[in-house]
């Protein structure tokens, strides 16, 4: 910089401090525009209106079976589970699993028989088949993702294949014996 | 390369414009006068089908977003509406989409030719970073211009790509909500992929003035990796030598264009995406389009999501530092017996790895994707580092002049290793 000719006593001129008030000026500017910038692309306030809570009816599901419905964009299983298909999910050895987690930790005390998950493998968010009758449940009877073959069990939980997580339980309460709402 | 310039106005009005904005100037020095190596192949012939490609999609992609609507309702439709109602809308999409493929035929074909022949080495290290940059760009574009029509692959592909980005610890969810505008791809990314799709070829256009720039600073290279030493005697002048055999070459490449675009113009695409997106099923067999199998299979070849996304970006990344990897100072691989052999068997192993991209990632699949990978990654971490310090290459022409008329002509008798010692260039 100019400086070190104009002040050999390497003080401080004028045009340095112009320089420094300006770039700080600057720069914070920029930083603050950035900000705007970068919030437009958040989920608007139409979209996150979206998420209110919505009731499932669940008188029509048949045992064994399962629907699958939206929320917040976001897809949902809820799954009718037999009782062969609940003991399976509570004897399984926690420690064997990728992501421990007990099944009394996933479904609602004295509603067992009731699974909610969010529906997208937590790999990279294909939606696992397995929910209605005839489709392909993996080596766990759960759910089988086909994209990179992920394989969930009857409690949605990862036993096999690349996704990292268990399938999510969403935020639900039970209404009456058979309605919930979720959200 | 090219030294002063030889431009002389002759016209009076090609005089006045010279003294105040030399852009005819620039054309003659770029594309008339500019010295080419004499012994250029039709490897060479590939960065001018590149920029006609670019071309061509910019022109049909401006066509096909005036009858397009970008929304999740009516993107499906509209570009059903493109192919049956639009007068030659069809030729319009199928030149776009076909040309697409082309386009990474050529760049994939433009790469190989520069790792073959040693193009990324000194002093072209910021030429080939900046082909880096593009093949980036491209690879952006093309990915957001798939999700356009809205089919199932396209949602499916959106899907899991944008997806890769939750793999990142503690941000990852908020940068996949932040691409999504959602909870999921809906019709926020859509629109916003649309505006990127619509942007990004332009900034890629930019990207190629400075690739070429670069290039006309240092010249080309040739396929003996010896720098120009004598401009008269080892280098022609583009017009009409490389001019003719670009433009021949270019036919020929739109033939082949033309032959998918007219007979199989649904060859490389997948069937599944004329079926409209639907959130609530995914294809069973989702594969992204051919020219990111390769990539693909590496992302697959890992067990662990957030280390396959890496590995699967550092598959490029290694690209950017081949510069500094490579060790030899001989550039062409002509003069390199041993790392010839290894390029090969790098070639054979990306075509392997696209195969296996393409296959379900199960059972061998797997294991051969992950023996693949480590010979991808082999390839510029062990071969050519080590191989610059082992391999004797074979004897080098004296100069390119010799390599093509014999030693008598253009002998000059220069030493092995010569090749790195460029002529000093001046300006662009
Ligand atoms: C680097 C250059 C480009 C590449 C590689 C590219 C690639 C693609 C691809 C692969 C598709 C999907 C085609 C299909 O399967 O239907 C597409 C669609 C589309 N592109 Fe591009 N594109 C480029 C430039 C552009 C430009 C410059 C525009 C606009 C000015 C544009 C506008 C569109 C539109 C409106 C669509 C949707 C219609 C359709 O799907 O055919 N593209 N692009
Ligand atoms: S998305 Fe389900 S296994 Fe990859």
């Amino acid at each position: 910089m100019a400086e070190a000719k104009s002040s050999p006593a390497s003080e401080p001129t004028r045009r340095d401090m112009l320089f420094l008030a300006t770039g700080a000026m600057g720069a914070a500017g920029v930083v603050a525009l950035a900000v705007p910038f970068v919030r437009t692309l958040a989920p608007n306030a139409q979209t996150i209106a979206a998420g209110a809570p919505i009731e499932v009816d669940l008188t029509p599901i048949p045992e064994g079976q399962g629907i699958k419905l939206f929320w917040r964009g976001k897809l949902i299983f809820v799954r009718s589970r037999t009782k062969a298909e609940i003991e399976e999910a509570q004897k399984v050895n926690l420690a064997s699993l990728p992501d421990p987690q007990a099944d009394s930790a996933r479904v609602k005390p004295g509603k067992e028989n009731w699974l909610v998950i969010y529906g997208s493998c937590t790999h990279l968010g294909c939606i696992p088949g397995g929910s209605a009758a005839g489709e392909v449940r993996g080596d766990y009877n759960g759910w089988f993702c086909p994209c990179h073959g992920s394989h969930y069990d009857t409690s949605g939980r990862i036993r096999k294949g690349p996704a990292p997580t268990n399938l999510p339980v969403p935020p639900y309460a039970f209404l009456s014996d058979t309605k919930i709402r979720i959200g | 390369m090219s030294g002063p310039s030889s431009y002389v106005p002759k016209l009076g009005i090609a005089k006045w414009l010279d003294a105040r904005l030399p852009l005819p100037r620039l054309m003659y020095d770029s594309f008339i006068a500019y010295p080419v190596p004499r012994n250029l192949n039709y490897f060479w012939t590939f960065g001018g089908i590149l920029m006609l490609m670019l071309v061509s999609q910019i022109l049909t992609g401006v066509i096909l977003a005036m009858h397009y609507t970008p929304h999740a309702t009516l993107a499906f439709t509209s570009v059903e509406g493109i192919m049956r109602d639009v007068e030659y809308g069809w030729l319009m999409r199928y030149m776009h989409a076909n040309g697409a493929s082309m386009f990474f035929i050529a760049v994939y074909i433009h790469i190989f030719r520069g790792l073959y022949y040693g193009s990324y080495k000194a002093p072209r290290e910021v030429l080939w970073i900046l082909g880096v940059i593009i093949f980036l760009l491209m690879m952006a574009t093309a990915f957001m211009g798939y999700v356009l029509p809205w089919g199932q692959m396209s949602f499916w592909g959106a899907t899991v790509i944008t997806n890769l980005f939750s793999a990142f610890p503690i941000v990852g969810e908020t940068i996949v909500t932040f691409l999504w505008g959602g909870y999921s791809v809906d019709n926020p990314t859509l629109t916003r992929f649309f505006s990127l799709h619509f942007l990004l070829p332009f900034m890629i256009f930019g990207v190629v003035i400075l690739h070429v720039w670069a290039l006309h600073v240092t010249g080309q290279n040739n396929p003996t990796g010896v720098e120009v030493k004598a401009v008269a005697k080892d280098t022609i002048p583009f017009t009409p030598y490389a001019t003719i055999k670009d433009a021949f070459a270019l036919v020929l490449f739109f033939a082949f264009f033309a032959y998918f675009l007219f007979f199989i113009p649904n060859y490389l695409g997948h069937a599944d995406n004329y079926i409209p997106a639907n959130p609530a099923v995914t294809p069973a067999h989702i594969v992204p389009e051919w020219y990111f199998l390769p990539f693909y299979a590496i992302l697959r070849a890992v067990p662990d999501k957030l280390g396959g996304v890496l590995l699967m970006f550092a598959a490029i990344a290694v690209l950017v530092v081949l510069p500094w990897l490579d060790t030899s100072k001989v550039k062409s691989m002509s003069y390199r017996p041993l790392a010839r052999q290894c390029f090969w068997a790098f070639a054979v192993t990306c075509v392997m790895l696209g195969w296996l991209g393409s296959r379900p990632a199960e059972g061998i699949y797997v294991t051969l994707s992950q023996l693949f990978t480590a010979l991808y990654f082999a390839y510029f971490l062990i071969a050519l580092p080590l191989l610059g310090l082992f391999e004797t290459p074979k004897k080098l022409p004296g100069s390119i002049a010799e390599s093509v008329l014999g030693k008598m002509k253009g002998g000059s008798g220069a030493v092995v290793g010569a090749a790195a010692s460029a002529e000093p260039n001046t300006k662009g």
